[in-house]
């Protein structure tokens, strides 16, 4: 693209939506909105990211978002390294940081992080020099899902600003939630968390966001509800009784569609547990946006890849003109 | 032995409730005066400085036998006596477990061999740490174990605890309980709250520590035991045993410096330096923590000082092992944060890390400098500024949620059974 947002972008890494302003989100998606022909294959692919290779470096297992992050570097340019724990030496006892610094010896500039525990970005981010993006990370952020969420809802309703979407399911575990709640607060929107007691900590209301047990008597009021996947080992945490439970009094369905706003927009992260915490009617209907979310996902994420890897350079640059060591 | 004159010193022995510039007489291994006008062999000049009785740790894991890729007997009490500790307790969570005389034994041997802190050992409460079945306490007390503990865990069988109070009863021994109820704390690796939520970290509920407080002070009332409760880290917790000694209960408890310092705002960046057990807590803890020094419900600060290698350390915040060294760095941040900064009075502090760790354990007059105390005496020099380092660490274990603060007041000296092992 020939235009590059200004100075509102100079973070290195993203670790999650977090402390994020609304210009800096602002940013992140409206060049997300500039490179999206490219991501949906209308233009060709671009040479920003030449000679730069990413790292998917997925600790824990994903299709959906490392399949994403891999079209995303290849449509900015990018060459893509794939690592997976499956082939490494994490299982013959290697710490993360060695097995990152040796990846960095092979050559990696970007690194693109999923790993089954919080934190571990952050602990990447100050072990290697390059970009450190989170892909998700235990139950901490999942930033660029969170992103693309937001953009989302921003192309089908037009703002963000004043809406209130509501995030409904297992808030407690949910990454997706956490980085969703961030981003909309910052951008003005009401957030309504909604689920079981167990699923649904109390403390969140210290963020602003409004936290309440009773679908039914919100639904009415939301204008976007963001549905979340429930894991179905939480029976045995004993966090629920049953799915049957859970489906009947927090799972979107038909019948709750009817007594919702008529333009409800649908969302949810995927992959679904259809019949749980959503009915096959409700996740396929004319109000669903799951499938333009996963479009979006790419267009996202290569906006993600362009500013961060854009703002480790200047840094680099800066540091570099300073005397100091070209180091993050 | 020679006699050594540490002069011109301001005094403070809390147990004497002495608080005055004197000379210290020490002489044969025992404080042999205090007053003026005395000489000996070797003088120290203390002017300006501070002299109290040698510092005593309730609680510090020397991980000898097994695990000398974290700590020794050797380089822990090095780490002892450099941070002003004359007197460390020996946690028993060792490979193997410290649950046998022979094993109590071979404590004393290498303490005895290294020379440097008095240390003290400990034993399991139950074989193996397994908490199954009551380790052999009557053996173990004869070869010298001064209290017994399955810290690390707290014991899930209240029958077993039971038992063990009852036991520990007829051995006049305490029994150091580390209380986070098992089941609650599961999985978790934070104080349970807002920063837990928001970092996605699982919770380790106030709830938790202050039920399975109550369990064993309830158990070892039952008992008519003696019980010590370690590293309290919650108002609730210092409520339960404050209410325990009001009724007269033989209950003791300790505070570590950094969860009187620090709370979970610290998990931020996911240091693992920060990751203990019980986890930090919130600043309403910390102040509760503090106003149970003041009031005396709270019997020593001891630092829970737990080295780890630092490759174990250096990784993911959930897999990372929970615990940091604490030996070298607690008087600065005693004297700086909690007497300073937190308000306590100096002779509070002075005594919750002599006499009061002392009597817990049935020292005394080891944590006094009465006459014929043992010679253990450690003087501070308050206006010391340092930064704390943990590459400068006697300790392998570098892991400090302390590293870069920088602090007011060090040991400059500390002398065990009258011979100087460390002076600065």
């Amino acid at each position: 693209m020939e235009e590059t947002p200004g100075m509102t972008w100079t973070r290195k890494h993203l670790l999650g939506l977090e402390g994020l302003t609304r210009e800096e989100l602002t940013t992140l998606l409206d060049e997300a909105a500039r490179l999206k022909p490219v991501a949906a294959r209308e233009k060709p692919p671009l040479k920003d990211l030449a000679g730069t290779i990413v790292v998917n470096c997925f600790f824990e297992p994903s299709t959906r978002t490392a399949n994403s992050f891999q079209a995303a570097a290849r449509r900015m340019g990018a060459e893509v390294v794939s690592f997976s724990p499956g082939t490494s030496a994490l299982k013959k006892g290697e710490s993360l940081a060695d097995t990152v610094l040796n990846l960095q010896a092979i050559g990696g500039d970007v690194w693109v992080v999923r790993h089954a525990a919080s934190g571990a970005p952050a602990l990447i981010s100050r072990t290697v020099r390059g970009s450190v993006i989170n892909a998700g990370d235990g139950q901490h952020e999942h930033p660029t899902q969170g992103l693309l969420d937001i953009f989302t809802i921003r192309e089908k309703l037009g703002r963000v600003e004043g809406l209130t979407v509501g995030i409904l399911g297992d808030i407690r575990h949910s990454r997706v939630a956490r980085s969703n709640l961030w981003g909309l607060k910052a951008l003005g929107a009401r957030v309504v968390l909604i689920g079981p007691p167990t699923l649904l900590p109390p403390e969140l209301a210290a963020t602003g966001a409004e936290v309440t047990g009773d679908l039914d008597a919100v639904l009415p009021e939301l204008d976007v509800v963001n549905v979340l996947r429930l894991q179905l080992e939480r029976m045995q945490d004993a966090f629920l009784p049953s799915a049957r439970e859970y489906a009947r009094i927090w799972g979107l369905n038909s019948e709750r569609l009817r007594r919702a706003k008529p333009g409800l927009v649908v969302m949810h992260p995927g992959p679904t547990n259809r019949g749980v915490e959503i009915t096959p009617e409700a996740a396929d209907g004319p109000q669903s946006v799951i499938l333009a979310q996963v479009t979006n996902g790419v267009a996202v994420r290569m906006a993600v890849l362009k500013l961060t890897v854009a703002a480790g350079r200047s840094a680099a640059a800066a540091e570099a003109s300073c005397g100091g060591p070209a180091r993050g | 032995m020679g006699s050594l004159l540490i002069s011109g010193g301001r005094v403070i022995d809390p147990a004497q409730k002495l608080d005055r510039v004197c000379d210290l007489l020490l002489k044969d291994g025992l404080v042999a005066a205090a007053g003026q006008g005395l000489t000996a062999d070797e003088t120290f000049d203390a002017r300006g400085l501070v002299v109290t009785p040698g510092l005593i740790d309730l609680h510090v894991h020397l991980r000898e036998p097994g695990l000398a890729s974290e700590e020794t007997i050797a380089t822990g009490s090095a780490a002892a006596v450099a941070g002003g500790f004359a007197t460390v307790l020996a946690m028993p969570n060792t490979d193997p477990p410290v649950d046998s005389a022979t094993a109590v034994s071979h404590i004393y041997l290498q303490a005895a061999r290294t020379d440097l802190a008095n240390v003290f050992p400990t034993g399991c409460v139950s074989k193996g740490r397994a908490g199954k079945e009551l380790a052999e306490m009557a053996e173990m007390d004869r070869a010298g174990a001064v209290a017994f503990t399955d810290d690390g865990d707290w014991i899930v069988s209240s029958r077993l605890m039971r038992r063990a109070f009852e036991y520990a009863r007829g051995l006049g021994r305490p029994i150091l309980c580390h209380c986070e109820e098992t089941d609650l704390v599961s999985g978790g690796t934070a104080n349970e709250g807002y920063q837990s939520v928001r970092l996605g970290l699982g919770g380790r509920s106030a709830a938790a520590e202050e039920i399975a407080v109550y369990r064993d002070l309830r158990l070892a009332e039952a008992a008519g035991a003696r019980v010590h409760v370690c590293h309290v880290s919650t108002a609730g917790s210092v409520e339960l045993v404050r209410s325990a000694k009001r009724r007269g209960l033989p209950v003791t408890c300790e505070v570590t410096p950094h969860h009187l310092t620090l709370t979970d705002a610290a998990l931020e960046g996911y240091d693992p330096a920060f990751k203990m057990n019980p986890p930090l807590r919130t600043a309403e803890d910390c102040q509760a923590l503090i106003a149970g020094l003041a009031d005396g419900t709270i019997d020593a600060i001891a630092t829970d000082h737990a080295p780890h290698a630092p490759e174990e350390k250096e990784q993911e915040f959930a897999a990372a092992p929970s615990g940091v060294v604490g030996l070298e760095t607690a008087l600065g941040v005693i004297l700086d944060r909690v007497v300073g900064a937190g308000g306590l009075d100096l002779a509070t502090a002075v005594q919750c890390l002599t006499a009061g760790p002392a009597s817990v354990l049935g020292l005394l007059p080891r944590g006094t400098l009465c006459v014929g105390a043992p010679a253990d005496v450690t003087v501070i020099d308050p206006e010391r500024r340092w930064t704390v380092d943990p590459s400068a660490f006697r300790s392998p274990g570098k892991s400090t949620p302390f590293a870069g603060w920088e602090l007011k007041g060090r040991a400059v000296l500390t002398v065990v059974g009258g011979r100087v092992r460390f002076r600065l």
